[in-house]
């Protein structure tokens, strides 16, 4: 389960940074991938949720430190 | 489905945004390159990525300048040395409800208070408008405010005085009544585009606890979409024709198989009422100026005897060219512009069936092809592109259609004659030739913003910058009006001369090309000379600047008997007249005689 959502979370990252060579690991942070700021923070957020069909809690988008814990919330929300 | 054309899906328009934008960038087209100063009362960020999107899709390169976050009354009220180095040539004012959420009126407040309220909070705006108009005369593009996500009275809300809905929708009019008085000042109708989306899918409060936008990210792009079409109409690049097929798109089944009793249109049948619903809004195009044009494989004679069809609404009068033969679309597309002197980005072409709307996309790029996919959804799918959107409209606009159509008469005409200047004395032509006067500024701002074939240096003024060439006496200001036989063309040139010493630097001169080889250029230096002798000039000066549109008037100055006295690595040229031994040009129309009053 966990390995199609690290998959499918590369092609969302890929499309909203523009950059085919981005590959997300569960330790990735904002700091590796140069686009990833504060602005761009939603507009990643937002594809992930459309993506999977979850929403993140205001909670969970403040607290997200790493890919990993991405992944933990859509896994433990049952994804579409 | 396209990524920046409606119905586009705004959540896969987001994620794509970035490559959307690389792209379009990198596709080699020629853009106008605009400032546009954001002054918001929320995050601007997004909307500036998208609106960025969306005009590079209408051959507009912006460059942004966003206030701080929620300073755009500071920003604007106050001395802002950034802003006025940026020079915007637009400015945006992205307000919301968000930004009168804590001043709207409560039940307590009685009906005086609220009058209270509502003048100042209305003057808080208006004040703010007159500023910038003033310091950086410029067109202001103001959001108006969508309706509140929650009503404290429930359905009272809307018709009690201290309601938010019944608060909001009066400033709303009151908005609407400035804008109404024209001035540069235009309404991004938010209220429109959020109640279009949804309310509910528009408001989130989680983009606003959160980040500070005023809706949610995902409706950003239809926000973003809706200005852009502001924008774009004012610098010039709305289409002016919508080119239709006709099975199957103006009426339900094939003329040539099922006869002209076979074809659904009128009441019939739902397939029938829908495709007549279409036809009316196709029809209503004409009211402001947009001219209708058939592109159909079928045999000419069916094509007509369906649009003579009693329960139709169009009629073959309706337009102003129609194909209807076996060639291939793209090439009758061609052929119908080249005959209308437009350029082929003008058109929008409008067909039910796919492979060809492919083809005419692949062999024309410029053309704007919506996908007409379901009858029902036509209206909605040109609709929404907005790609007729009405900023200023001109009394020109509505006569559009029959100074086109006297156009194809003139050509008819034309073809019994062997000897072109009696052809030219057969069309009993005067012109109105004379300065600015502010009953044609409207028309005059319009043509310096979309002129761009019969143009020397595609100068683009704003109504403000045409009223001062007008009255500052450093200029020579000229429209010409031209009426023949055949019809009235309106205003068709507008010349700009700025006065230095004894010479006159010609900064614009355009021309309709629905009036090219008429003499009306020679008519318009021979009343350009007379005034500057009259003023005691003794040179003209004239520039030329190539674009990708205007090498129809490369040789224009050479033509005129000017001299070459500079060329630059780009082409720009440089031209000089001595006009001691000038002899007038124009012997065919007859200028400022009074024939042209009430023609």
């Amino acid at each position: 389960m966990a390995e199609g959502i690290n998959e499918r979370l590369n092609e969302v990252f890929r499309d909203v940074f523009d950059d085919e060579s981005i590959n997300v690991t569960r330790d990735t942070t904002a700091d590796d991938i140069d686009d990833w700021d504060s602005l761009e923070h939603i507009r990643l957020v937002t594809a992930v949720e459309r993506e999977f069909g979850v929403k993140f809690t205001m909670r969970e988008v403040s607290a997200m430190k790493n890919v990993g814990e991405m992944i933990d919330i859509i896994a433990a929300r049952g994804t579409k | 489905m396209s990524l920046v054309s409606y119905p586009f899906d705004a959540s896969m328009f987001n994620q794509n945004r970035k490559k959307i934008r690389r792209e379009l960038l990198a596709d080699g087209s020629k853009r106008l390159h605009k400032k546009i100063a954001v002054l918001g009362g929320s995050t601007t960020n997004d909307i500036v990525k998208s609106l960025e999107v969306f005009l590079l899709d209408n051959g507009i390169e912006p460059e942004f300048y966003q206030s701080e976050y929620n300073r755009f009354w500071q920003d604007a009220m106050f001395e802002n040395p950034e802003l006025r180095e940026f020079a915007p040539d637009i400015i945006y004012i992205h307000t919301s409800y968000r930004n009168i959420a804590s001043q709207l009126p409560g039940p307590s407040l009685d009906e005086d208070g609220v009058d209270a309220l509502f003048k100042s909070v209305f003057e808080h705006y208006r004040k703010m408008w007159e500023q910038l108009k003033a310091v950086y005369k410029c067109p202001v593009i103001q959001n108006n405010f969508e309706l509140p996500p929650y009503r404290l009275m429930g359905n009272r809300d809307c018709y009690d005085k201290a309601g938010a809905v019944s608060f909001i929708s009066r400033l709303n009019a009151e908005f609407a009544n400035y804008a109404s008085s024209g001035n540069g000042f235009y309404i991004n109708d938010i209220n429109y585009v959020s109640a279009s989306v949804g309310l509910d899918k528009w408001h989130d409060e989680k983009a606003w606890c959160m980040f500070k936008y005023c809706c949610a990210v995902d409706v950003i792009p239809y926000l973003a979409f809706n200005l852009s079409h502001i924008i774009k109409s004012l610098f010039g690049k709305n289409k002016k024709v919508l080119a239709l097929d006709l099975d199957n798109t103006l009426w339900g089944g094939v003329v040539g198989d099922d006869g002209v009793e076979g074809i659904e249109i009128g009441e019939e049948t739902a397939a029938a009422e829908c495709f007549k619903g279409f036809q009316q809004y196709v029809k209503k195009q004409k009211d402001i100026g947009i001219m209708l044009t058939v592109a159909s494989k079928n045999d000419h004679e069916n094509a007509i005897a369906g649009l003579e069809h009693p329960e139709g609404v169009l009629r073959p009068d309706d337009f102003i060219v129609i194909k209807a033969n076996w060639e291939t679309k793209d090439r009758n597309l061609a052929a119908t512009a080249s005959e209308m002197d437009l350029g082929i980005d003008s058109f929008v072409f409008a067909d039910d069936n796919p492979t060809e709307r492919a083809l005419v996309s692949k062999s024309l790029p410029g053309v704007a092809v919506p996908a007409m996919d379901s009858p029902d959804e036509y209206i909605r799918t040109i609709d929404k592109n907005g790609y007729f959107e009405v900023t200023n409209f001109s009394a020109d606009d509505i006569k559009r259609n029959d100074m086109y159509k006297a156009n194809v008469k003139r050509a008819e005409h034309l073809t019994e004659f062997t000897d072109y200047t009696e052809y030219l004395l057969s069309l009993d032509m005067h012109a109105e030739i004379l300065p600015f006067a502010p009953v044609y500024i409207q028309r005059i701002t319009q043509l310096t913003n979309k002129s761009n074939q019969f143009n020397l240096t595609t100068k683009r003024y704003t109504q403000t910058e045409i009223e001062q060439a007008a009255s500052d006496g450093k200029h020579i200001t000229l429209y010409g009006k031209l009426r023949d036989s055949f019809g009235d063309n309106g205003v068709v040139s507008v010349v700009i001369g700025a006065i230095s010493g004894e010479i006159c630097d010609i900064e614009l001169w355009l021309m309709s090309c629905r009036v090219l080889k008429k003499n009306m250029e020679y008519a318009m230096l021979d009343t350009l000379v007379d005034e500057c002798k009259a003023r005691g000039l003794n040179r003209l000066k004239g520039h030329y600047f190539p674009t990708a549109k205007n090498s129809m008037v490369k040789n224009l100055f050479a033509d005129f008997g000017f001299e070459k006295t500079g060329e630059d690595g780009s082409g720009n040229t440089e031209w000089d007249l001595d006009l001691a031994n000038y002899e007038p040009k124009n012997n065919v129309i007859k200028v400022n005689d009074g024939g042209n009053e009430n023609g």
